[in-house]
């Protein structure tokens, strides 16, 4: 049996009051081996408000700071201002959200820090929900998806926010998924994004056995199935490049994935269709996109054909990196 | 009239329900969620004919709720606690565009640390907002609130938002008897809304804009306080018309329990004053002269029922679930401008208690009436605080 790789030392210890099973506990624990005992992680509403423990408790080895829910990425902005003021710059801080606190309430600061490139890193744990107040629909649902929000008569009709894309046409550094169920890919990530300056995004599917209606005991595999039907790709985009950095070769259906959750269970052949058909288009999406980037690296480090020397605008500033304008995204209903 | 089993939320729902709603724009929040559940249930089956819309923050709830509301339609919403808190642009721009919107809040502490407990800090701090606030002592009084906020918010001479206030878990999600009015009955008392200006198509028309100092500003916040003043005999009269129209007893600015005689009166909000009518029941039983009056609306605040009391008693006892740094009991502070100028003004007590849902039992008051007795009645107490040690 394969051994992992990752690092041993914990720094979430024992004690949490998340769910049995819970996506987004594994998430932390694995995300802290990557960016080690000086983080200093600031953390809105959401369940893991509550999964350290009452006060004075705790489950996490770092300091912690709680904010309101809509203001993670500029509490983040300010502790590391005041770090840097304080002579402790290099102090790594990290916000950690939901998807609600991500995609909806807390998508003005987060963009706001991003434009201004702010140097810490944030991670939104998407487990597709509200799954603090009792599962109600975020933007971050995907469609069909049931939820006490969108009960059957009143079904989520539009796509999930593509958060990471969203990140990306920021033009910030680094954006990439990462998945609990694949702990090396998740860790690398970690580290790499804690090596990195300016703002820093790492989106991660966070399997909630409670809202997704499932056995606890199947998180890492219904994550494991995320990744393998190609629904939940792995990548990550430096610079503005994209990469996919693990994938299987023969993905599996997503109604494999779709049909071991709860929440799916009133969705019809159709509707599986219909999901399967933009799964494979974003795939598609994304190989063309990774390809036409690797081609334009290779070209960059080629020494430029004459013919094909791109004329800069007369106005526009030459940057010293070729800045590969990411493709626009993929139509989806 | 039918007798239904209903958590707080759910007489909420059903009370928006009643109203014949528009537009329900909502955001959750515990102890609040239910009450979106329930209400989402109720639109996609067909039981409110209302647009639900799932906005992203309770700051966008209370703007598509007023936006929805200038164009005439009924607007509900309902939050809690930070919701209310991120809410407070916005429930000042609700008064200042005169919208009727009525939203239900469920009375929470404001972190941090996070507490989903009761406390009334939230809504006494959005008490200059220009909202009338009533605040429920029952399951029953909540859904009658709700459809009374709207007979009042909507009057013409009023045209003023309106929140509803009921405890977070001791009410939201307590089950309790409710007598649920029949459509019709509710038909007749708060009819279509019908506004008195709203977005025309191809008209002229402003709401908001801008205004300078020497324009029309000032006249427009006289203009509030005149109609948050004319609300006081329309809460009056909404209450009296829904016990005829649609039954229960008439709901008043103040809701007053054994004071014909009263020396000493407690004086509290919301659930609290459920406990305390078993603490005065105790004192009658001993043959002291104890009464409660359970402040129903804070805004606008019942200075003339208030004084009337102070007149009778030579104590008025004040616990309450909030406080302002700096001053004191919002509560006591209010009652104790209210009686001044009282030829013989009772002294007035005030107790902080049951912050962040600490426990406050009919024992507790009990000896808070106990000290009154003794005419011990301190200008601020804590209630069952423990010595943090290190
Ligand atoms: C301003 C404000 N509105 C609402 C809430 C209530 N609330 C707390 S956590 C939460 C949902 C969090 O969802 P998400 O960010 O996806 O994290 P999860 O609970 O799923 O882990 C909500 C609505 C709040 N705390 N503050
Ligand atoms: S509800 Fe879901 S996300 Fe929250 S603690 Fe439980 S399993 Fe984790
Ligand atoms: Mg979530």
């Amino acid at each position: 049996m394969a051994k992992l790789t990752i690092p041993s030392e914990e720094l979430m210890v024992g004690g949490h009051v998340a769910c049995p099973g819970c996506g987004a506990a594994l998430a932390m624990r694995l995300l802290l081996k990557g960016l080690g005992p000086k983080a200093v992680m600031v953390i809105p509403a959401c369940c893991w408000a509550v999964i350290p423990g009452a006060m004075p408790g705790t489950c996490l080895k770092v300091s912690t700071v709680f904010s309101s829910f809509e203001s993670t990425a500029a509490m983040a902005s300010g502790i590391k201002a005041g770090l840097r003021r304080t002579g402790r710059g290099d102090v790594p801080v990290v916000g950690f959200a939901g998807d609600g606190g991500t995609a909806d309430i807390g998508i003005q600061a987060l963009s706001g820090a991003a434009e201004r490139n702010e140097d810490f890193l944030y991670v939104c744990y998407d487990n597709e929900a509200y799954m603090n107040t009792g599962i109600q629909r975020s933007g971050s649902t995907p469609e069909y998806s049931w939820t006490t929000t969108t009960p059957r008569g009143l079904e989520k009709r539009t796509s999930k926010k593509d958060m990471p894309m969203i990140l990306d046409a920021h033009r910030i550094p680094y954006v990439a998924t990462a998945n609990p169920s694949f702990p090396e890919d998740f860790v690398a990530k970690a580290k790499k994004a804690a090596s990195l300056k300016g703002t820093r995004y790492l989106h991660i599917l966070a399997d909630c056995p409670t809202g997704w209606k499932h056995d606890p005991s199947q998180m890492v595999e219904v994550g494991r199935l995320a990744t393998m039907s190609h629904l939940f790709p792995l990548y990550e985009i430096e610079e503005g490049r994209l990469r996919i950095t693990w994938a299987p070769s023969n993905p599996v259906p997503v109604e494999k994935y779709l049909r071991a959750q709860g929440r799916f269970k009133d969705l019809t052949a159709e509707q599986i269709e219909e999901i399967q058909a933009e799964v494979k288009a974003r795939w598609e999406g994304l190989k063309a996109r990774e390809a036409r980037e690797k081609k334009a690296v290779e070209k960059e480090a080629a020494p430029p054909e004459v013919s094909a020397a791109p004329t800069p605008h007369p106005a526009a500033p030459v940057s010293e990196t070729v800045y590969v304008k990411p493709s626009p995204p993929l139509h989806f209903p | 009239m039918t007798k239904e089993l209903l958590s707080g939320n759910d007489a909420v729902a059903e009370g928006v329900r009643l109203a014949r709603a528009e537009v329900v724009a909502a955001y959750p929040i515990t102890p609040q969620t239910t009450i979106v559940e329930r209400l989402a249930e109720m639109v996609a089956r067909h039981e409110l004919a209302a647009e639900y819309i799932p906005v992203e923050s309770e700051h966008s709830a209370m703007a598509a709720s007023i936006g929805a509301s200038l164009t005439g339609a009924r607007a509900f919403t309902a939050t809690s606690s930070q919701g209310l808190a991120l809410m407070h642009e916005m429930l000042h721009w609700a008064s200042g565009q005169r919208v009727p919107v009525v939203m239900a809040n469920v009375n929470r502490a404001l972190a941090p640390p996070w507490n989903i407990w009761v406390d009334h800090s939230d809504s006494m701090a959005q008490r200059d907002t220009g909202w009338i606030q009533l605040y429920a002592e029952t399951n029953e009084e909540a859904l009658a609130s709700v459809l009374q906020a709207y007979r009042v918010a909507e009057d013409p001479e009023v045209l003023l938002p309106a929140m509803v206030m009921l405890d977070a878990f001791v009410l939201s999600h307590t089950y309790m008897p409710v007598d649920v009015p029949s459509q019709a009955a509710v038909d007749s008392f708060l009819p279509r809304y019908q506004p008195v200006a709203r977005v025309e198509p191809g008209s002229m028309q402003l709401f908001g804009s801008f205004s300078p100092p020497d324009l029309t500003f000032m006249e427009f916040r006289r203009d509030t306080a005149l109609a948050m003043d004319r609300a006081r005999q329309k809460l009056l009269q909404a209450g009296k018309d829904y016990a005829r129209l649609v039954g229960g007893e008439p709901l008043g600015l103040i809701d007053e329990y054994r004071t014909e005689d009263a020396e000493i009166v407690l004086l509290a909000l919301g659930s609290l004053a459920a406990a305390a009518r078993d603490t005065v029941d105790e004192f009658r039983r001993n043959g002291q002269k104890v009464g409660l009056a359970r402040l129903r609306s804070f805004r606008p605040f019942p200075e003339e029922e208030i004084r009337s009391l102070g007149r009778k008693a030579h104590s008025v006892v004040v616990v309450e679930r909030a406080h302002s740094f700096g001053s004191g009991g919002p509560v006591a502070t209010e009652v104790r401008s209210a009686l001044l100028g009282l030829p013989s003004p009772p002294a007035v007590a005030s107790y902080i208690a049951g912050l962040g849902g600490r426990e406050v039992t009919p024992k507790h008051l009990g000896a808070l009436v106990e000290r009154a007795t003794k005419k011990e009645t301190p200008r601020e107490a804590w209630v069952g605080v423990k010595e943090l040690v290190a």
